[in-house]
Formats: C-alpha cells, sequence, structure tokens
C-alpha cells in the first residue's frame, strides 16, 4: 500500500493503461508539454511521447469527436475536457452520437472511450470553473457515469472506465486533487463500474454522495459520532449511471432515514432520483423524511468567498443535517 | 427567387496529364452505369411508395448518382471508411448495402441492416463494410471521420498497422451537404485533419439547397471549396454530375491519403431534383425553370450517352438493366413487405444500451 493523493492515482491509472495497452491514447487541451493545467497528465508526455499524448485544438467538440472516432475504429482514447464547465459545445457528440451509437447501430458499432472532466467548486473558480453537470448526463441513456471520491476508487475506476467498450464520463473532484489523500495498493487493480460502495457504517441515518461531497460525509460521520453518538452510514455512489437501484436502497433498509448530499444545483440533481428510488422501493422501511441537500438554484458558485462558501455543501452543514434528520 | 443556373465546370486532371478514368475498363464503366441507375429506380420507387401510403418518410439521393458512385469506385470499397450523410444511397449501394436492407430500413422491419429498424430511412450504417452509423443533426459525422483518419495515421506510426495491408482501412470519407458545412463541427473536423494531415477526404455534396436555404444565404464565398485553404487542407471543384470527373478527383486524392501526403476537401457542384424529403415541397423556393435546366445536367442520361458514343453499352444492353434493376426492385419490395416488424420488447430494454463487458 502507498498513501498517495486523487491525481496521482489518476496519473497512475493513465500510465499503466498506457503502458498496457498502444491503442491507448490521450487528447485534450495542454495535457502534452504541460502536462494538463492541474497536472493530471504530468510526465506521461515525455514518457509516450507527442504521439500519444496529444494537444487538441482548443476545441472541446473536437476532442470528444475524435475520440469517437478513434474508438470506432478500435483505439481507446482518454479525452480530457480541461473543466466541465467546457463541456457544453461536445453535448451534441456526447448524447448525440457517442451515447447513441451503440443502440442506434443495433449493437454493431460501439464507442470505447474515456471523458476525463474536473469538475466542482469551492477553488475559487466561479460560474465558469466550478460546475457539477453530472445531471445532465445521467439522464442520457448509453453513458456510465463515473465520480471517484478516494484514490483507490480514482485509480481503479479510471482504468475499468479506459477498458470499458462504452463511453464513460469520469467526473473528477478537482477540489479533492491534492486535499484528499488515500491508500492505494502497490499491485495490479481495477474497480468495477456499477456497484456503489459503504464507506462508513452506521445504523441511524445513510448519507448518499459522491465526489468531494462523498469525502465530506466521511468527515461529518466522525463529527456527529463524537460530539452527538449518531450512528452514521455513508455510501458512497460513485457509479452514478447505471443506477446501482439495489445497492442505493440497501442501507435505506437498516436505516430508514436518508441525507443525499450534491453540489450540484438542488433542484433535478442527481439525489432526485435516489430520492425516487427510496420514495419508490424502500417506502415500507422509512422512517422520516428523505432530505437532499445541495447547492442553491443560482446558475453558478458565485466568486466572491464568503458567498462561494455558503453556496457550498460543507462537512459542518453536513452534519447539521444528520443531527437534524437523526432527530426527526 | 433567385436562378442558379448549372455553370460549366472544367475537368481535373492530374499533374501528369492523365485522367484516372481512361483507365477504366468497360466492365467497370458498365457497373457504374449499373450502380446509378440501381440507386435511381430504388430512389424512384421509395417515392411511389411514400406517395401510396405505405412508408411514412423517404429523402432522396436522386441526381448525386454521380459523384457518389465515382467516389464510391475510386475507394477501396467495404475496407476504407465512409461516414456517409442522408443522401447517400447510390455510395451506399455502391460499397455492398443491398435494395433490400434499404426497402427493410424503409418499412421498419426486422432485419434492416442499419439500425435494426430504430432509426429512420437513409440513416446508413453497415459495420461489415465499415460504413459508419450516423444521426440526423449534420455534420455531426466530420469530426468523427477525422477521428477515423487519426486512427489510421496512428495505427500505422506505431505499427499496428502496416501501411500498404489493403485489408485494413487506408482513408475515411465523409459526405454532406454545403448547408452542413455552416456547422461548427465541420470546421473542428477539417481543422484537425489539416493541423494532423489526415487521411481524410470531405466530399461536399453541394446541391445548391440546404431545404430550402440557396447557397447564398448559407456562406459569402462562390465555393466551398474555397474554405479548404483556411484549414491547409487541398480544395478542389468538380462537375458532381459528371461520373467520370468525380472518379478522377476522387482517385487523386485517395492516391494522396494513402501516400499519406494529407487531405482533400472535394466540392462536387450537383442538384437534388425533387423535394429534399417526402415532406417538403420545393415548388416555394425554386422556380420550376430552374429543375428543368438542371435535368438537362442529369447524371445518369449524361453517363449513358458517353457510353453510347464510346461502344460500352447500346440499347439493347440499357434495356436488360432496365429490367435487371425493376425485377431486383421487384424482389426487395416484397421480401421487405413478407419480413416481419422487429419485436418491441429487446428494443425497449434498458439493457441493449450497453455494449456487454
Amino acid at each position: 500500500m502507498r498513501n498517495m493523493t486523487l491525481i496521482d492515482a489518476i496519473r497512475e491509472a493513465m500510465d499503466e493503461e498506457l503502458a498496457r495497452d498502444e491503442r491507448v491514447f490521450i487528447t485534450g487541451e495542454d495535457v502534452g508539454q504541460r502536462g494538463g493545467v492541474f497536472r493530471a497528465t504530468m510526465g506521461l508526455f515525455d514518457k509516450y511521447g507527442p504521439t500519444r499524448i496529444i494537444d487538441s485544438p482548443l476545441a472541446e467538440l473536437s476532442i470528444v469527436a475524435i475520440g469517437i472516432g478513434a474508438a470506432m475504429a478500435d483505439l481507446r482514447p482518454i479525452c480530457e475536457i480541461q473543466f466541465a464547465d467546457f463541456i457544453h459545445p461536445a453535448m451534441n457528440q456526447i448524447m448525440n452520437e457517442a451515447a447513441k451509437m451503440y443502440y442506434r447501430s443495433n449493437g454493431t458499432w460501439n464507442v470505447p472511450m474515456t471523458i476525463r472532466a474536473p469538475y466542482g467548486g469551492g477553488i475559487g473558480g466561479a460560474l465558469y470553473h466550478s460546475q457539477s453537470l453530472e445531471a445532465y448526463f445521467t439522464h442520457c441513456p448509453g453513458l456510465k457515469v463515473v465520480i471517484p471520491s478516494t484514490p483507490h476508487d480514482a485509480k481503479g475506476l479510471l482504468k475499468s472506465a479506459v477498458r470499458d467498450p462504452n463511453p464513460v464520463l469520469y467526473f473528477e473532484p478537482k477540489k479533492g486533487y491534492r486535499a484528499i489523500k488515500g491508500d492505494v495498493p502497490d499491485d495490479e487493480y481495477t474497480v468495477e463500474i456499477g456497484p456503489v460502495n459503504v464507506t462508513h457504517t452506521g445504523s441511524d441515518v445513510t448519507v448518499y454522495a459522491y465526489g468531494m461531497m462523498a469525502h465530506y460525509c466521511l468527515q461529518a460521520a466522525e463529527t456527529v459520532k463524537q460530539e452527538d453518538g449518531i450512528s452514521t452510514e455513508v455510501v458512497d455512489v460513485r457509479t452514478l449511471l447505471p443506477v446501482d437501484r439495489a445497492g442505493i436502497l440497501n442501507s435505506f433498509k437498516k436505516t430508514g432515514k436518508a441525507l443525499i448530499v450534491y453540489e450540484d444545483n438542488f433542484t433535478m440533481g442527481y439525489g432526485a432520483e435516489i430520492a425516487a428510488v427510496l420514495a419508490d422501493e424502500g417506502f415500507e422501511y422509512m422512517d422520516g423524511p428523505i432530505r437532499r441537500l445541495a447547492g442553491p438554484d443560482v446558475p453558478g458558485v458565485p466568486f466572491s468567498h464568503p458567498v462561494q462558501e455558503e453556496f457550498m455543501p460543507s462537512p459542518q452543514k453536513i452534519a447539521d443535517a444528520i443531527r437534524d434528520l437523526a432527530a426527526y | 427567387m433567385t436562378n442558379h443556373a448549372p455553370a460549366e465546370i472544367t475537368a481535373f486532371v492530374t499533374a501528369s496529364g492523365t485522367r484516372p478514368s481512361d483507365s477504366l475498363s468497360a466492365d467497370t464503366l458498365r457497373d457504374m452505369y449499373w450502380m446509378m441507375l440501381l440507386s435511381r429506380r430504388l430512389d424512384e420507387r421509395a417515392w411511389i411508395l411514400h406517395r401510396q401510403g405505405r412508408i411514412a418518410f423517404h429523402i432522396s439521393g436522386m441526381g448525386h448518382e454521380a459523384c457518389q458512385v465515382g467516389a464510391g469506385f475510386a475507394i477501396n470499397r467495404g475496407i476504407d471508411y465512409v461516414h456517409p450523410y442522408y443522401r447517400d444511397l447510390a455510395l451506399v449501394l455502391t460499397i455492398g448495402v443491398t435494395p433490400e436492407g434499404f426497402m427493410l430500413s424503409l418499412l421498419g422491419k426486422a432485419g434492416e441492416p442499419s439500425s435494426g429498424g430504430r432509426q429512420m430511412p437513409s440513416h446508413f450504417s453497415a459495420k461489415w463494410l465499415n460504413i459508419l452509423s450516423h444521426s440526423s443533426p449534420v455534420a455531426t459525422q466530420v469530426p468523427q471521420a477525422a477521428g477515423l483518419a487519426f486512427a489510421i495515421q496512428y495505427k500505422i506510426a506505431h505499427g499496428l498497422q502496416d501501411p500498404h495491408d489493403d485489408t485494413k482501412p487506408r482513408l475515411a470519407m465523409t459526405c454532406l451537404g454545403e448547408g452542413s458545412t455552416s456547422q461548427g463541427e465541420w470546421h473542428e473536423g477539417m481543422n484537425w485533419a489539416g493541423v494532423h494531415k489526415l487521411p481524410f477526404i470531405c466530399l461536399v455534396q453541394n446541391n445548391i439547397y440546404a431545404i430550402s436555404v440557396p447557397m447564398e444565404r448559407q456562406m459569402a464565398v462562390n465555393d466551398v471549396a474555397d474554405r479548404a485553404a483556411a484549414y491547409g487542407v487541398e480544395g478542389l471543384v468538380v462537375d458532381g454530375n459528371d461520373i467520370l470527373a468525380c472518379y478522377d478527383v476522387m482517385s487523386y486524392a485517395r492516391d494522396k491519403a494513402y501516400a499519406g501526403d494529407g487531405p482533400t476537401l472535394i466540392e462536387a457542384k450537383t442538384y437534388r431534383p425533387v423535394p429534399h424529403s417526402s415532406d417538403d415541397d420545393d415548388r416555394s423556393y425554386r422556380t420550376r425553370d430552374e429543375v428543368e435546366q438542371w435535368k438537362k445536367k442529369d447524371p445518369i442520361s449524361r453517363f449513358q450517352k458517353v457510353l453510347l458514343e464510346r461502344g460500352v453499352l447500346d440499347q439493347n444492353a440499357i434495356n436488360d438493366l432496365e429490367t435487371k434493376a425493376k425485377a431486383m426492385i421487384d424482389a426487395a419490395q416484397r421480401a421487405a413487405d413478407d419480413a416481419p416488424y422487429p419485436e418491441v420488447a429487446p428494443n425497449l430494454d434498458p439493457r441493449s444500451v450497453y455494449a456487454p463487458n
């Protein structure tokens, strides 16, 4: 085991997949010599050269579309979108093309492509460097959507994404790139795309989250345990699409109380789907309101520091919400 | 309504002064004529079926047969990647899609080769022929085709493919109309092709109208080919109703792509003598006089005249081909009529959406 940061685990996953399979290549803005604006691809250009670590033109749609074409020609592209906020020009290629290719060709053409995109707020990025966009894509059959919260999962899920025969959107909680550290095995491993993961066991309240919020929820679970004696179960959703309905329901059967935390806007966020699964399939276990803690319904995370901080769910806000629900 | 009369376009000649089409055998010339004729008659049948209320929709490739069949014969058919658009009936027939496959798509029947009846007709795909699947939003196929060309270049650079292996795709060709070149996706695909000097051919079938909007409302240049310069790509204009001229320019672009000498934008000037689709009425946006002028430039009668003059065809042979086309289309229609509809449940099963791991 080695202790490493989230971004080092992401880089190690790409390095290993590049070494394992010559069909794997990386393209995106500044991914080459510069090593990416977050240094996710640092060192890979020197190791694998300019024909495999390819600086793209400054055009996100083309990054994805080139990836789609190359994937259908049996390469294994890893496409980097510099910030998730810049993915919108590529929506047509992701949602109308990559996601629908297998279905619309009656299962003949498929798109084994990974799209990596740093997402999320709390880093002074304001409206256009902070967005959480997972809910747009989880409404789109044909995509897989993955958001890791630990270095272990970040590495294992990214390796699975590269090997998956379908387009996988892999959102990275950029606030956690260097803030989140954890153990990563020395030996080769992958993490299956699909199942949720219980990262903290408990019996009073279940908290569902992914990405940076899953990390915060662990902190909040410890706080309420120490200060209030509340036993919290944290479910790290980590694969958002396809939805692991059974996995989501499992913990709820035990606690009967659910808090769903996401930093996207409250309305129509991914938490709404989790809430719907619990309301429908978990009704007989329900022991309180199904609560959501999320960003307010304003167009983005504002720049000014105190406003940004109030926008974001925090370990403190999560702890308060757990206390509320436990007392219900 | 501005009149868009056909203009004379000088035939393309290679640097050595030769025309690749000069070396086509009589058999090949007859095959080319046959593909144009088959496509035209099949297309006409689709219009009839629509007017009889037997199919819901048809979008026609009529008038475009010369540039499509010329292009199809110039590439390594069934091997080189082709990312087509919805007017490419003659092109995909040339590559190996059958009239029966097309009839199944018109009727949305089981066994439909492109999508199993999920997509509208003329949304072609045939993986076994390296024909890619396309959607309805226009120009989406262009940057993907650049991605296919990129993959060819990548495989050659990394020793994953022998550059001379003609059992593997050595170029990617994509087609679209002139209106679709207004899309950013076209620009981004052309830009990649230029930056990386990809083995890529973009065939713009300029039929002057994007549904109702004429060329001059679409762009401020007379030739789409002029735009190629902005990408560092060679742009060529060809008479899209002259199959031999189209074959010539396509052969040149193919040789260039195979040799690793980069992409080509070909603008084939042509015309759509029928409405955009079965739901369109073109009388609202163009004169009958203009349509009649273009009908005199019809690609099939022009090629027929050349072949008669050269003695490659005579009237008996032409009549035989007509009879053969009718029989083949009748049989295709019967087979499609008799075919069942696809099973409903598997097509609405979310598990059908993902390729298995």
